[in-house]
């Protein structure tokens, strides 16, 4: 009696399982299918054709793809740059300098992602085109650092509080200066945390979308705009396979983000 | 020569002029525009209008927003429970290894595979008709609210239980463990000893995807193409059909309205967390 009760308890456990397992991968499955699809109407339940006809297309070097590709890199890449360049020197302030209302410029950098954003790009995508630069990859950039900020000031706050105070002291008193004991013992011993701050960055504004549909249109067209506009228009297999590509730095990182952010970095986040 | 505090502002100083040019400027700017007529006066007609043409999507986006976070706090809790419960080593490792994959997922990819997914010849309905569980001529379309509440709890499922796997994990076994000696059962345990302690993570976790499913505007674009839609894509339409920037930004008000509930709770608990720390 209680053995068949546990191997009901089993039997229903699996069932649970297969069923969350299918509702997670089931929609990624039906994505991959359709970027192999050449021809997939209704009542087929699976595609009629198979091909790489759409991968193809996609990856010509002329094609819309490769295009966008080479965009959202390329934007990704310089707000990686501006957050950075930006986030160094205030995560260092934050974690180790005296600072008056401390919390309150925490909250600051935290705010642009505790906002609802669409009514905020709407009034950036207005005043950008007044200033002319609105439909330019500065536009869009500019944005994006904005929007990352909270990730890279953060971290790399962190990341300089997880530092030990005491190594800088001994380079201290061996006669480096400030600046040199910054860039030599301080910098070097937060980069791992630093990393990972601008791979978040770097994905943030690899899947960003809102804010490009806004202050990009019409000029920039970047991956998840050319995403949208392909699944719009109906071409499932282009907007599938631009799907697929944005997935790969998304996983890529799930799968290495435990090397560079560290638990004793972790654990001073938003400290 | 600087002192320390001077340099301390003069180094944050860039970063918040980014922060105060690209949010704090905007924020103002579609306050003043929500409440004033061209010519500067206070008036509350965009409001009125707001309310006229989109009272329906305001209720609708409240109440698509509420039931996605209560789904997603009961698909956390039972996910997160059973990894720290769970006593088949088996069953906690798939689910260890299933649970996190749409962490990272960008909305708009969420979105495509949704589309695909939930549609009346989406592999979901596929899936039922070729095992025997559904007639072929019942099968309908998901692709209204019910595929945004789907594709916003797909999406932010993970991040609650990763939040909340992560807080279970640090509170004390001992209690738990003398919970399952004296005969409770693992969800009685999970509910009424784990839970409470891991609550304010719990709140956070549900606060910040509040905030974001109200952000989101390729989900609704994408997964349910017609009326009645969320706020996002009306103050979207409002603006890119007529340039109405005053309706637009009384409606971006409302979600300011909206959100400013779960904000408050949020940046209170920050507040307190740096109190103590």
């Amino acid at each position: 009696m209680i053995r068949l009760a546990s191997t009901a308890r089993a039997a229903l456990a699996a069932a649970l399982l297969t069923a969350f397992a299918f509702v997670l991968i089931g929609p990624l499955a039906n994505l991959a299918l359709w970027s192999v699809a050449e021809r997939w109407y209704t009542p087929y339940k699976l595609p009629v054709s198979y091909g790489t006809r759409y991968w193809e297309q996609v990856f010509r070097p002329s094609g819309d793809a490769m295009a966008s590709l080479g965009t959202s890199v390329w934007i990704a890449v310089l707000t990686v740059i501006v957050a950075l360049a930006l986030s160094i020197p205030a995560g260092y302030a934050l974690a180790r300098l005296k600072l008056p209302m401390r919390s309150l410029f925490m909250v600051m950098f935290l705010l642009p992602q505790a906002f609802p954003s669409v009514a905020i790009y709407i009034n950036v995508a207005r005043t950008f085109y007044q200033l002319g630069i609105n439909g330019t990859v500065f536009a869009v950039v500019l944005v994006h650092a904005a929007h990352g900020l909270v990730y890279s000031v953060w971290i790399a706050a962190a990341a300089f509080a997880a530092v030990d105070k005491d190594l800088e002291l001994a380079a201290r008193n061996i006669g480096a200066s400030p600046m040199r004991t910054f860039a030599t013992v301080t910098l070097p011993l937060a980069m791992p945390g630093i990393i990972a701050s601008g791979i978040f960055v770097f994905l943030e504004s690899l899947d960003e979308f809102t804010g490009t549909f806004f202050v990009g249109v019409p000029q920039v067209i970047t991956l998840p705009l050319l995403l949208y506009n392909a699944a719009m228009g109906g071409n499932y297999q282009v907007a599938s396979i631009t799907a697929l590509i944005l997935l790969v730095p998304s996983v890529l990182f799930m799968l290495f983000i435990e090397r560079f952010l560290r638990a004793d970095v972790l654990a001073k986040v938003g400290a | 020569m600087l002192s320390q505090r001077q340099l301390a502002l003069v180094l944050i100083a860039p970063g918040l002029f980014l922060v105060a040019a690209l949010f704090l400027y905007p924020l103002v700017f579609s306050l003043i525009s929500a409440f004033t007529r061209p010519d500067g006066s206070f008036t509350l007609e965009w409001f009125a209008k707001a309310y006229e043409l989109y009272s329906g999507d305001i209720v609708f986006t409240i109440v698509i927003v509420l039931a996605s976070c209560v789904l997603t706090a009961v698909a956390a809790i039972v996910i997160a429970g059973t990894l720290t419960l769970g006593e088949n080593p088996w069953i906690v490792g798939t689910l260890k290894a299933l649970y996190r994959w749409p962490l990272f997922i960008p909305f708009i990819v969420a979105a495509q595979c949704m589309r695909t997914f939930l549609a009346k010849n989406g592999l979901m309905n596929n899936t039922f008709v070729s095992l025997g569980l559904m007639e072929p001529l019942s099968a309908i379309s998901f692709l209204d609210w019910r595929g945004i509440i789907a594709t916003f709890v797909w999406k932010q499922t993970p991040f609650v239980a990763l939040l909340l796997a992560g807080a279970l994990a640090s509170i004390d076994r001992a209690t738990l463990e003398a919970g399952r000696n004296l005969g409770a059962s693992r969800a009685r345990v999970m509910l009424e000893l784990a839970l409470p302690q891991v609550m304010p993570t719990l709140l956070v976790a549900l606060v910040l995807s509040f905030v974001t499913m109200l952000s989101v505007l390729s989900v609704p674009m994408m997964v349910a193409g017609s009326q009645p839609t969320m706020l996002t894509v009306d103050m979207a339409f409002r603006i890119n059909a007529y340039g109405d920037y005053a309706t637009a930004n009384a409606l971006g008000v409302i979600t300011y309205l909206i959100s400013a509930g779960a904000a408050i709770i949020y940046l209170k608990r920050g507040m307190n967390q740096e109190a103590t720390s």
